[in-house]
Parts: C-alpha cells; structure tokens; sequence
C-alpha cells in the first residue's frame, strides 16, 4: 500500500489513478513542477507500469498570475501590459488579439499602416516562438547545438523588437487605435537583413534534424492523434494541422488585413511528434513569405486612428491645442468608455487559437477579460497522446506540444 | 442568410420555448438559452458540424441579478461559422449541466469555471481546482472577491503599513 | 611547461583563505536549472550563444537542488508555487546563494493582486536583486558579478 510513502493521502489520489496504482502494483512518479523538460512549471503524475505509461495526471496552475482579475482592475488601455506576460513568447500575438477585441468593441478602425506592420510584426513573434520551441524541443530530446543556434537567430529578431518598442519581449507595443510609434529608422533594413539570412539557417536546422536517425527513432509515431480525436479534446495549432486538417484562423476568418495575403498552411498527415516539427518549419517559411510581402507593401500614412476620444493625441499637439490636452488628460486618467456587450476574437497564435472574450459594461474598465489560451486547451490531450508510451517518450510529446504554463494558467 | 444565421433559426425551432433569445453584436450570433438546454443545445450544433469548442467561461455580473453568465463559443471548420451560447446563472451558487459528454475538451474548462467563479458543473466527471491551490478559500474571479491589492506605502500612510507589517523594517 | 616555463619559477603564491575560498566559490558556481516564467526565457538567453553565461563559469546548470548553490528565481513567484520554491531552496546544500530576478519576484512587478507572492523574499533569504521586466540578460550577468563581488567578501568566521 502508499500509505506512509506520500505527502498526498492516498484519498485524493482516488479517481485520478487506477485501482492498480493504490494497490501497489504500478508505480506512481512525481514529475514536475521543477523539471528540465516541462517547459516551466507543470507538474505530472505518472502511472508507470514498468517503464510505459498507464495513466498521467497533469496539475496546472503553478504560474497561475491572476491576470483576467488584474485586467478587470484596470482601463482597457492600461490592462494591455498584462496581455504581454500572458504568453510571453508570443507577446505581440496576445497584444494583437487584445486589441483587436478592444477595437471590435468600441467600433475603432485602425489604419492600414498599423494592421499591416501589426502582421509583419507578429509574423516575426511567431518565427521567434517556433525558434524557442525548436531550441528546447531538440535540447529535450539531447540534441544541444541545434539550441545554440536557433537562439543566435531568435536575438536577431529580439534586436528588432527593442527597435520599436525599446523592449525585447515585452513591448506592448500595439495599442487600440494601431501602434504606439511609428516603426524607427532603419526597421526595415535590418527585417530585409533577416530575410536574406534566415533562409539559409532554417537550412541548417533541418539538416541537423530532419534525417537524424536518432531524432526520427523518437519521434515518429510518438503521440499519434488523429484528426476527429484532435477537435474532440480541442487542440489546434499545429498539432491539429499536423493530423492533416488545414484549419488556420488567419486564413478562415483574416483579421487585420491577412486576407491580403498569399501565404498556405502547412499540413502534414501522421499527426505524430515528427509531423509536427514539419510542420512548424514550414510554417516559419510561410511567416517569412508574410513578412517579405509585408515589407514589399507597407503603406504610407498614419499608424494610429485619428479618433481622440480613444486613442491619445500626439506630443506636438499638446503645446497648442487645449482640445488635445483635454483629449490626453481624459484618456490617461479615467480611460475611454466601451459599450455594453461582449465580443470573442480568435486569432492564431503560434500555438493554435487563441481567443479574447470581452465584456464591456459601459465604463472605462472591462468587465470580464477571459482568454482562451491554446496551451490550455492542447495540454488537455497530453493524457490521451501519452498512454502506452514510454517515460522517455513523454519528453519528446510535452514540448511537441509547445506548452507556455503562463499562456495556460494566465 | 450566413450559415451561423441558419443553424441558429433551426437550433430555436428544435429547442421551442426553451430558446430565449438570440442576440447579434458586432456581427456576432449569440443565442440565450435556459440552462437546462445547454446540453441539447450542444448536441445539436454538433450534429451540425459545430465540431470546435473554441471557449467556455463564465462573467459575473454582480450586484445585478441574475448574477452569472455562462458562455460558450462553437466553431465549425467545415461551415466557418462562429456561434455563441449564453445562459444566465441567479444566486450565489449556480448550477448548469457539465456538456463534457459532448465535447470532452470542456472538462477543463468548466474545471476552471469552477475554480474561479464556483459554478456547479451536475454530470461532470473530475470537478476538482485547477488553478488555485487544492485548500484554496473563495473563488477569485467573482466579482466580490478582493483583487489582493498590496498597497504601496506613501508618506502619508507610511506608519500605518508600518504597523501592520513588522517584518518590512527587518 | 606552458605558463611555468616562461615566467619563472613562481613558488609559492600567498592570500589569505578568505580569498581563496571566495574565488573557488565564485568561479564555479552552479545555478539550479529552474525557470517560473518570462524571465526564465531572458535567462536561457543569457546562457545561448550571443550572451555565453559559460565565461563566468556558469555553463552548468544542475536540474537537482543538491547539487547547486545558487538559485535564480526567475519569474513570478505564485501563491501555488512558494511551497515549491521554498522546499528547492531548503534541499540546497549551504552556502548558497539567491538572486532575485525581475520585478515580478522582486516586488511584484505589475501584478499586484491575489495569485502572486509580492517578492520572493517573503519565503526566502534574497542576496541579489535584478530590476527589468524581464532585465535583459547583461543585466542578469551584471547581476551574478554582483553576487561574485558579496562572495568574494565574505567572512569565514
């Protein structure tokens, strides 16, 4: 029997393992929420007949940051910092999302100029998640160099970030209305700079990869799922893509302005752990296809809405104008004012969809900000994609999951 | 009519009385419903394809009655159509039927519904915590719950922290 | 041989414990391998190519708690996770260190509600403070010379 072997009694345990695991006759291992290879703080329970999987019990909630009771606290432009900590390697795409639901909300339109710098730039966030992913995945599964090399890429475009918005990874650098500041000097020199480069380094990662025979041995038909399985438990994002199902947010309902874009989902079909790592470098070729035409295509004009009553007034005009201080004034101190209503934008994050619902309530602070995080929804299956594997096994689904506990437990 | 447009028009000749309301706002369909007809309601739309369950959360409207929200969002890949479910919750401890027996990636959802606004979930099968901790007191998210708020020791309240937190000097 | 041959013969080299013990310590000090959350990517960037943790000897991050005397909280330090936290840095062997990086653990950054412990020095003895959200990682470098200079300056008895 466990008792006396365990901090838990063996009560709480009940339900969650097998009769067998109470009985003694399989092992039950702790793992987690201080581990190499859980991508932060999850923590598993793992139901070990031997060395394979009978059961595995995940617990969430370690980074839980109180964000949506934070955000309810706050003016709809101020709570915009805390998207950025949300899921913090996709910092743009959280911001992008927020925004999007704020604008939706009170009906704010935002200039060409901004939604397409907003795509370039979150192309950019998604290239720079793939690249963490790609880093640490490999390095889970003992391959050390690919790491070195996709975090000299991933600092060029950190450089980038800081360019505009004076910050690596959190830069809240979309506002409702459009950006904070116009793109700098020299922002597109160094993006066509990376474009040139890039190409030939994701080169590099595949051959380090893709015909590794040992990197091949412990991913294909690791994790397997297929694609009516896959929308049963929710997930999406690249894992759902590589079950062989072309469902992209930003080609099914395009949202700032992606619909003028000509790029295509990847898919692969084994929705195994190999598929998806396919997958994903195919999808850091799209995003710089995106990009490339982004760069092609920027317009001239303004980069945030002319509309005072939600979006501030320049510095300039502050010296002349009592119109603009009243407007600046106004909208850093009580905020703007949003309807009542509730408004769900899903959007595409690098790791599947992700939603803001938006409850306004007629005042200057939300009412209920609720995110549908992706990493929450595709951790769900990990129980499903591990049974029967081996605990070794379980290293390679985690990161092919591509969890970010802070996007899950928010 | 869009697809969303019709499937809800079917959805209220199937659900009659049950179906309250159906709300449009910004583009977007929303359909009230008794709490009892959730799970009808869901098995319905999934019967149309409405295969995606891309949210399930919950507001509080507190003081207003009644007081709890519970939405929920369903897309359909093969339509490209966007629904919204909502239900009005009254008291202080509501209760609506769990749909993880349609979409089992609810289970973590309503989960977290649980955890922080403390929604009973009839029929679901592991309703434990999921984010807070197992022995954790209220339910965060509800709006009478306290944001936690540490205050910022200023000069003019600089003795009051002071006395309240000894181990600040130490 | 080498560097012997060329100057001489030095004989023997005198300093006082102190110091040679302060330098043992400070040139092979091993961080625990633990991350929370947006500072832990900074922190894995520190140790990548373009920053090279490794020149301060510092390429070993140990994943057990027993082997490493130098904890980075890096990250927001979570109601849910502190009794974590605390039994990591209770299970280190001493001496050992703590570095308190970003605002989250420092103070409780721009969280300032009922999840997040308002410092990570509200559980646990912090040496070293590390300001940024997240600092970039010169600043988490700077902040481990500053640790090496404390340690460097510690008193045996």
């Amino acid at each position: 029997m466990l008792e006396g072997q365990m901090e838990v009694t063996v009560d709480e345990l009940r339900g969650l393992v097998s009769e067998r695991a109470i009985q003694g006759e399989t092992m039950l291992l702790n793992m987690g929420p201080q581990h190499p290879s859980t991508h932060g703080v999850l923590r598993l329970i793992l139901e070990l007949d031997g060395e394979t999987i009978v059961n595995l019990v995940p617990d969430i909630g370690f980074l839980h940051t109180g964000i949506e009771k934070n955000m309810e606290a706050m003016t709809y432009e101020k709570a915009l910092v805390m998207t950025d900590r949300m899921d913090y390697l996709n910092n743009l795409g959280s911001n992008l999302c927020y925004c999007l639901a704020v604008e939706k909300l009170v009906e704010l339109d935002v200039p060409p100029r901004a939604q397409v710098v907003r795509v370039l730039l979150t192309e950019l966030t998604r290239i720079a998640s793939h690249l963490l992913w790609l880093g640490t995945h490999a390095l889970d599964l003992a391959a050390m160099s690919v790491f070195l090399y996709t975090w000299r890429e991933r600092e060029i475009l950190m450089d980038i970030f800081e360019m505009c918005s004076g910050q690596r990874m959190m830069t809240s650098y979309f506002r409702p209305g459009g950006l904070w500041r116009d793109i700098p000097q020299g922002f597109e020199g160094a993006v066509k700079q990376f474009l040139e480069l890039f190409p030939e380094r994701i080169r590099e990662y595949e051959s380090l990869l893709t015909e590794n025979p040992i990197y091949i041995e412990r991913t294909k038909g690791i994790g397997v799922i297929s694609t009516e399985e896959a929308l049963e438990i929710g997930l999406t994002g690249p894992i759902l893509r590589a079950t062989g199902l072309p469902f992209d947010m930003r080609k099914a309902q395009p949202y700032s302005s992606y619909e003028q874009f000509d790029f295509e989902v990847p898919i692969a079909t084994n929705g195994d752990t190999y598929d998806r790592y396919i997958v994903r470098m195919e999808e850091m070729r799209q995003s710089l296809n995106i990009v490339r035409q982004a760069l092609d295509r920027l317009p001239e004009g303004p980069f945030r809405s002319n509309n005072r009553k939600f979006v501030p007034p320049p510095r300039s005009e502050l010296g002349h104008s009592m119109e603009a201080v009243i407007h600046h004034f106004k909208l850093w101190t009580e905020g703007f004012l949003a309807p009542k209503g509730a408004v769900y934008v899903p959007v595409e994050s690098p790791r599947g969809v992700l939603g803001c619902y938006l409850v306004g309530d007629g005042g200057p602070k939300p009412r209920r900000v609720h995110f549908h995080a992706p990493s929450f929804a595709n951790l769900q299956a990990l129980p499903m994609l591990s049974r029967g594997h081996l605990v070794a096994d379980v290293i390679a689904i985690i990161s092919s999951l591509d969890p970010i506990l802070g996007d899950s437990d928010r | 009519m869009t697809e969303a447009e019709t499937t809800l028009v079917a959805l209220q000749q199937a659900l009659e009385e049950r179906f309250l309301d159906s709300v449009e706002f910004r583009d977007q369909l929303t359909a009230v419903l008794q709490p009892e007809a959730v799970v009808e309601a869901c098995q319905f739309l999934k019967r149309r394809d409405f295969d995606l369950l891309i949210a399930l959360t919950a507001a509080d409207h507190w003081p207003e009655e009644p007081r709890f929200e519970m939405v929920y969002q369903l897309f359909s890949v093969k339509l490209n159509a966007l629904i919204g479910l909502s239900v009005s919750l009254e008291g202080d401890e509501p209760k609506v039927p769990s749909i993880e027996s349609v979409y089992p990636s609810a289970n973590w959802h309503e989960r977290e519904v649980f955890d922080m606004f403390g929604i009973d979930f009839p029929g679901h099968s592991d309703l434990r915590r999921i984010l807070m901790p197992h022995d954790w007191e209220g339910h965060p998210l509800r709006k009478n719950y306290p944001l936690g708020y540490e205050e910022v020791q200023f000069s003019f309240n600089f003795d009051d922290i002071d006395r309240r937190k000894k181990y600040a000097k130490d | 041989m080498g560097l012997e041959s060329k100057l001489g013969n030095l004989g023997a080299v005198t300093t006082s414990l102190e110091k040679a013990v302060g330098w043992s310590r400070t040139r092979a000090m091993w961080p625990l391998l633990t991350g929370l959350a947006c500072c832990a990517i900074e922190m894995m960037a520190a140790q990548a190519a373009d920053y090279d943790l490794s020149r301060f000897g510092m390429e070993i991050n140990r994943a057990s708690p027993r082997q490493s005397d130098l904890l980075i909280v890096a990250g927001r330090v979570s109601r849910k996770m502190s009794p974590v936290l605390r039994r990591l840095y209770d299970q280190m062997p001493e001496p050992k260190w703590v570095i308190a990086m970003g605002d989250c653990c420092s103070c409780g950054g721009v969280f300032n509600n009922y999840a997040i412990v308002p410092g990570v020095d509200e559980i646990m003895p912090v040496d070293i403070y590390i300001a940024g959200c997240p600092p970039r990682p010169e600043g988490l470098i700077h902040g481990i010379l500053t640790l090496h200079d404390k340690v460097m300056a510690e008193k045996l008895a």
